[in-house]
């Protein structure tokens, strides 16, 4: 797909500056396969985490807040803080910077504490 | 379930463990190295997935020979990597955690003389249909355990802070060394400490557009310790390097300056940068906006010691205000048998930390292959290090001298002022988790009468959260003006599933397999 022909080396600029992380750290990805978001398909690489998928596709936010309903999405980066909490494949409250994405995973943003299946 | 034994059971695959783990391995101890991410590195070696095929993972990174070294040094030893191993508890084998003697039923004094408890998987939660991973508890036992659990970022509230693209200045490092990704493509950086200069160097490098450095701080704080700055010429050619990186990417960097509010609908879209007095008051009127649709914000670092406070490890205050473990000559904490190295014991970097892993296993492998009971510490004489070894044993104690020193005139030249909270509005967010306000917390401090944190927890819910007050702990402490986060003793250092507490089963030294043969 489109993500694995940007990093490919025929882009590779010679001046030496790189246009993207992928190209400064000549990454060779498998190739792209799909995910879902809310039912939306995006590209996602092997190797890449829920949240660098969302980030690779311009998504910053995928939970809102349980008292005011805020969007949030990566804030730590290193698993600390709980902001990026995401449902991957039904299990929800997952911490979308450590969890891998595989093919076909379906992520879907977050209400609140992503239970709302058990209000009465 | 399954537990197995080492001599020693190393947290953190961080350039402090792998120092640690390596050359305990090379002295012949039986090691495990614990880390929950997948492969070793830490954050500061953190590495992209394997799958991402990077062939040049250098290009992200500061030193990577040095970690190449580390990596085969681990390599070379007895030591067994369990990545993806989220530690939530060490514990003295026996009693069940309640701090008595390490003895077992039955057992011999000194051997298994711990346990730590993880987790297993991705995120350590409850994602099991990848395998059943996410359910697997298990417990490994130790002689010694080797504490190595890093730092994660300090965070001052401002508002706009919670709006999406504002993001940890660590935080946007880790994913660019470890996903290749980039929270915008104009990105502000902004906060306090030297990492600002390596995340801004860094996203200039993969192509992100990086208006301005903002730091708090002057740089003429370091000047105070002009015998620390000489004696460590390697810090101040990396400072230069990254000086010079910026001046490449054509990166203006605004000291004495803070991004003192975000702005933006669904995502951050500017920032006003505003000057500071001394003690980080925002300058009326000095407010300047920047368009940017990221900002990689933090405030220095704060080390990460919840598994060692639980274990009643005692602390110090350091210059920048955190809380580190206080160690001995040899690296131990003033728990017999837990020992300690990198950022836990004050934040000073990764060459510290390689040297402080090493100082720690020779000192292990001195009390573990000793035969006869120990004698005890000797504060005098840097004893119970490998006799064997004095020159290298020399060279690291000299090494961690010098750059302790300088983490002392760095944390201080970076410490908050306190009029930072002059920046916050009422209706600031500072807890993230229970979104508790800027003003409800002062309503807690004027009105209900909270003198410190732990009140203003109780009284609020702040901190309560997911994260159990690691992104606010700071700013909660410095607005209910204790000015610290306390030392926390928790039972559970990650969150854990009931699943798998039952799976771990009877508690320890109540194992019927071993209690019975």
């Amino acid at each position: 797909m489109s993500r694995r022909q940007r990093w490919s080396g025929r882009e590779a600029r010679v001046d030496g500056a790189a246009r993207t992380p992928g190209e400064l750290a000549g990454a060779r990805p498998g190739p792209a396969f799909e995910i879902t978001v809310d039912g939306r398909a995006l590209p996602a690489l092997p190797g890449q985490t829920v949240a660098a998928a969302l980030w690779a596709a311009g998504i910053l936010a995928w939970r809102t807040t349980r008292a005011g309903g805020k969007p949030r999405g990566v804030f730590c980066g290193i698993g600390q803080c709980f902001d990026c909490l995401v449902t991957v494949n039904g299990v929800a409250n997952r911490r979308a910077c450590l969890v891998g994405v595989r093919p076909g995973d379906a992520i879907g943003t977050q209400e609140g504490e992503g239970r709302g299946e058990l209000a009465v | 379930m399954v537990t197995e034994s080492y001599d020693l059971v190393v947290v953190g695959a961080g350039p402090a463990g792998l120092a640690g783990a390596g050359a305990a391995g090379q002295l012949g101890l039986r090691v495990a190295l614990l880390d929950m991410a997948e492969r070793i590195g830490g954050q500061f070696y953190r590495q992209p997935a394997a799958a991402l095929g990077a062939t040049r993972p250098q290009a992200l990174h500061h030193d990577w020979d040095a970690f190449v070294a580390l990596r085969g040094r681990l390599a070379a030893g007895r030591v067994e990597h369990l990545g993806r191993h989220h530690v939530w508890a060490v514990e003295r084998d026996g009693d069940g955690g309640r701090g008595g003697p390490g003895e077992r039923p039955g057992g011999r004094r000194g051997d298994g003389e711990w346990v730590v408890h993880a987790v297993v998987g991705e995120d350590g939660g409850e994602g099991g249909e990848g395998g059943g991973e996410g359910r697997r508890a298990v417990r490994v036992r130790a002689r010694a355990v080797l504490l190595a659990t890093g730092a994660y970022e300090r965070q001052l509230p401002f508002p706009g802070w919670t709006l999406p693209g504002v993001v940890g200045a660590g935080g946007a490092q880790a994913m660019l060394k470890g996903g290749l990704v980039r929270p915008g493509k104009r990105v502000v950086v902004a906060g306090s400490g030297p990492l600002l200069l390596a995340v801004a160097s860094s996203l200039a490098s993969a192509g992100v557009e990086v208006p301005a450095v903002i730091e708090a701080s002057g740089y003429l704080g370091y000047a105070r310790h002009p015998r620390a700055l000489a004696a460590n010429p390697r810090k101040l050619a990396e400072g230069l390097t990254h000086g010079a990186a910026l001046l490449r990417h054509r990166i203006p960097l605004r000291t004495r300056s803070a991004v003192t509010e975000a702005y933006g609908s669904e995502r951050v879209e500017a920032v006003t940068v505003s000057r500071l007095d001394a003690r980080w008051r925002p300058v009326p009127g000095s407010g300047r906006r920047i368009a940017c649709d990221a900002l990689a914000v933090g405030h220095g670092l704060v080390p990460g010691i919840e598994l060692a406070t639980t274990l009643g490890c005692a602390t110090r205050s350091t210059a920048d205000n955190t809380l580190a473990l206080r160690l001995s000559s040899t690296q131990e904490t003033s728990v017999r048998g837990i020992w300690a190295a990198g950022e836990v014991g004050g934040v000073a970097g990764a060459q510290l930390a390689c040297a402080e892993g090493e100082l720690a296993a020779l000192a292990i492998a001195a009390r573990l292959t000793k035969p006869g009971p120990y004698a005890g510490p000797d504060p005098r004489r840097p004893s119970g290090l490998d006799p064997g070894r004095p020159a290298r044993v020399g060279q690291l104690l000299s090494r961690r001298a010098r750059l302790r020193a300088f983490a002392e005139a760095m944390a201080a030249a970076h410490a908050p002022g306190p009029g930072w909270t002059d920046w916050l509005s009422d209706d600031t967010e500072v807890c993230r988790c229970e979104e508790v306000t800027a003003g409800r917390i002062r309503a807690a401090v004027t009105d209900e009468g909270a003198r410190d944190a732990r009140t203003v927890k109780l009284f609020t819910r702040a901190g309560m959260g997911w994260c159990q007050g690691r992104m606010c702990g700071a700013a909660v402490s410095c607005l209910a003006g204790d000015g610290q986060p306390p030392a926390q003793r928790r039972p559970l250092a990650v969150p854990v599933t009931l699943g798998a507490l039952a799976a771990e089963g009877p508690g320890c030294g109540q194992e019927p397999s071993r209690s019975q043969t």
